[in-house]
């Protein structure tokens, strides 16, 4: 490494996150945040969220979001409301569309085609489709990942979340989400769209029935296809919300947060940004996470829909995430997808 | 004495070092060039293990209850959302047979934490009525309550001493003084947030009192309204003075100002880092001080989880049916119970002690 500190091994974050006092791991965790990114400040986008349908056929076990296509409630967005949510994000000076959804096996390609070229039209950056929608498409559609990437990216996709990674293990993967797609398939994705000059984020959720070795080898797993390909922008982890669905499990508490996203900082250690969630962890807690790593808020999002199907509801425009991170001790500065700060 | 700070950095091996030799009686300055650095972990690691010194590994919780006998209250202060004018929709004042019916509806709880306002109609039969009863009935429960603020109201009302009120109260079974309504002691703040409550000197000259009564007490500070750090300080320099001479006071709570439905509604509140700074602060400043106590109703329960490793080693306990913290939009304590919290604690890294009202 070029800041002088040495590349830790899976043995090495085992240790130190089993050993260390909070406070140690979260000044080690600023050092590495600190070689990457500028001291005194904390990015945040201006975005917002459409989840284009919340049809879908996987119904993994943590999901309060997602309906089965005769529910009552299920739905699929129009050209209209489309264009009524891009308006409105245009007027909020955003930058951005997040565009995920469920994996709706009646939605036609070309829905999707429209829906990237629609919001291109309107000068907004698409990041959109996360590796479970894009391995979706291929199999229904018949075409390979190769193909739907390429397709979607000249009609406009301009990056691509890096959401349903949970965590990377077959075994927890077939017991939480077992129609999502496999490790392999979300690696597999991330490095083609790579290949293809797609950038990416990666994430975690984590607090569920893995063990802490499981999440360490998970963080490897993403480390060493950013070697690779170095097309992942930032991580982003949060705890599972055990809320209104079927699994038993316990809150993941602030501490654990805190030092699980102080070990990914200090073991990814080739990835530029991490994000505190403050729509998983409330103000307060995402605030700290700036202490133990994390040098972005995220973005304003405008909606939420799938956190807060699960009962966690937090909602914060640009002025209070600009508050956020200049309460708790740094600079504000707005930024877009690809962190390219947009002010002096 | 020098500098804290090294080169325009903060010197914490100094800090350090002198803690080890026991020269903890930092000056106001000092603690302020402390606070106002930005090391939040550094003052936060310091504070721990100060709080590892002092208590191990554990946190304290108790199976605790909030009776707000009254809501009526004279003071009418800016910051409190709960207080009510006499005759005001939604006064009330409980009767004895009530807070027992109430107490007896929560089954075993090894503490009752009794606090009103200063309501016109009471008197210190009254009091002694309900404290007596609540002894007879529930022996084994600690009795901590009345404010140092409820003293003066019930002394003046009835013309009598605070010696001889707090004496009363003990002959009825009271077992600690509560340690609200101390605020901010600094005049010119509480002239602002309080106007028609004790002063700073009444209040602490109340604890004095009690502590040679042979009561013991604890002591709060409300911080994050119109306070600056300097007033935080001038104020645990002041507890810390009081309790040199006394060693009566028994935890510290530092409680970050709720701004919902007070009249102080405009006030940002505090952030999380400040919330932890002061905590960590108040560790260090009130080395003579056995606890520091992370209330969670208003700090919120993640927060509190994490204020465990900046200094403070009690969680205050379940704290059944308290009004003061969530009119103000504190955390509902209705969701709390003793697995949970001792659950939240262990996972937190620590080990729960559940403490009676005076730490046994």
């Amino acid at each position: 490494m070029g800041n002088g500190l040495k590349r830790l091994t899976l043995q090495d974050a085992l240790r130190l996150y089993n050993t260390l006092d909070l406070h140690t791991l979260g000044l080690m965790a600023t050092g590495m945040r600190n070689f990457h990114n500028n001291a005194n400040t904390v990015t945040y986008a201006v975005d917002r969220n459409i989840n284009y349908t919340n049809i879908c056929v996987c119904r993994c076990r943590f999901c309060a979001f997602s309906r089965d296509e005769d529910s009552r409630d299920a739905y699929v967005l129009s050209k209209d409301t489309l264009v009524e949510k891009i308006r409105a994000t245009k007027e909020k000076g955003g930058t951005h569309v997040l565009l995920q959804g469920g994996l709706n096996p009646k939605l036609p390609f070309s829905y999707h085609i429209e829906t990237v070229r629609l919001i291109r039209e309107w000068g907004l950056h698409v990041h959109g489709y996360s590796p479970s929608e894009i391995i979706f498409f291929a199999r229904t559609y018949e075409m390979s990942v190769d193909e739907i990437l390429a397709q979607l990216k000249a009609a406009g996709l301009g990056s691509i979340p890096g959401g349903g990674a949970e965590i990377l293990r077959d075994s927890i993967r077939r017991h939480l989400s077992p129609k999502k797609a496999k490790t392999k398939e979300y690696l597999l994705v991330m490095e083609k769209a790579h290949r293809l000059g797609i950038k990416t984020t990666a994430t975690m959720m984590f607090g569920h029935v893995e063990t802490v070795i499981q999440r360490l080898v998970h963080l490897k797993l993403i480390r060493d296809l950013q070697d690779k390909t170095g097309g992942f922008t930032a991580f982003i982890l949060w705890p599972y919300q055990p809320w209104q669905n079927d699994l038993p499990y316990r809150k993941t508490q602030a501490v654990e947060y805190l030092r699980m996203l102080a070990i990914s900082r200090l073991y990814l250690d080739n990835i530029p940004h991490i994000q505190a969630s403050w729509v998983t962890q409330g103000k307060d807690v995402a605030q700290l996470a700036l202490y133990f790593g994390a040098d972005d808020m995220g973005s304003t999002m405008m909606e939420e829909n799938v956190v807060s199907a699960a009962g966690t509801k937090f909602m914060l425009d640009e002025a209070s995430i600009r508050d956020l991170i200049y309460s708790s001790g740094f600079v504000p500065k707005k930024r877009d997808v690809l962190y390219n700060i947009l002010e002096n | 004495m020098g500098s804290l700070k090294g080169a325009g950095i903060m010197d914490w091996e100094q800090i350090h070092d002198r803690l080890e030799k026991g020269e903890w009686a930092f000056g106001k300055q000092e603690l302020l060039e402390i606070f106002r650095s930005k090391d939040l972990l550094r003052l936060g690691k310091l504070a721990h293990w100060l709080r590892l010194k002092k208590n191990g590994n554990k946190v304290y919780y108790a199976l605790n209850r909030h009776v707000n006998y009254t809501n009526v209250c004279e003071n009418g202060c800016l910051f409190c959302a709960f207080s009510k004018r006499k005759g005001e929709k939604g006064a009330y004042l409980l009767g004895v047979q009530e807070i027992l019916d109430l107490i007896e509806a929560d089954g075993n709880v090894d503490e009752v934490h009794l606090v009103g306002g200063c309501n016109p109609d009471l008197s210190l039969w009254y009091l002694k009525e309900v404290i007596r009863t609540l002894k007879n009935r529930f022996p084994h429960m600690g009795i901590k309550g009345l404010t140092a603020v409820e003293i003066a109201h019930i002394a003046k009302k009835e013309s009598k001493s605070f010696e001889y009120v707090i004496l009363s109260l003990k002959d009825a079974g009271l077992d600690a003084l509560a340690g609200g309504g101390a605020e901010i002691f600094a005049e010119d703040i509480r002239h602002k947030i309080c106007p028609n409550k004790i002063s700073g000197e009444i209040w602490l000259n109340i604890h004095k009192i009690a502590h040679s009564c042979g009561i013991r007490s604890n002591a709060t500070m409300l911080f994050g309204h119109i306070e600056g750090i300097e007033h935080r300080i001038d104020h645990l320099l002041k507890l810390r003075k009081l309790q040199e001479e006394t060693a009566g006071f028994m935890s510290f709570v530092p409680i970050p100002f709720l701004p919902k439905n007070t009249k102080l509604q405009n006030t940002v509140g505090s952030t999380a880092v400040d919330i932890l700074k002061t905590v960590a602060i108040s560790r260090l400043a009130l080395n003579n001080f056995p606890h520091i106590k992370a209330y969670w109703v208003m700090m919120g329960l993640s927060l509190a989880t994490v204020a465990l490793h900046f200094g403070a080693d009690d969680l205050e306990g379940t704290v059944l049916s308290e009004r003061i913290g969530k009119d103000a939009g504190g955390e509902d304590s209705g969701l709390m119970n003793e697995d949970k919290l001792v659950e939240i604690i262990k996972h937190s890294g620590f080990m729960p002690v559940r403490r009676t009202t005076l730490y046994n």
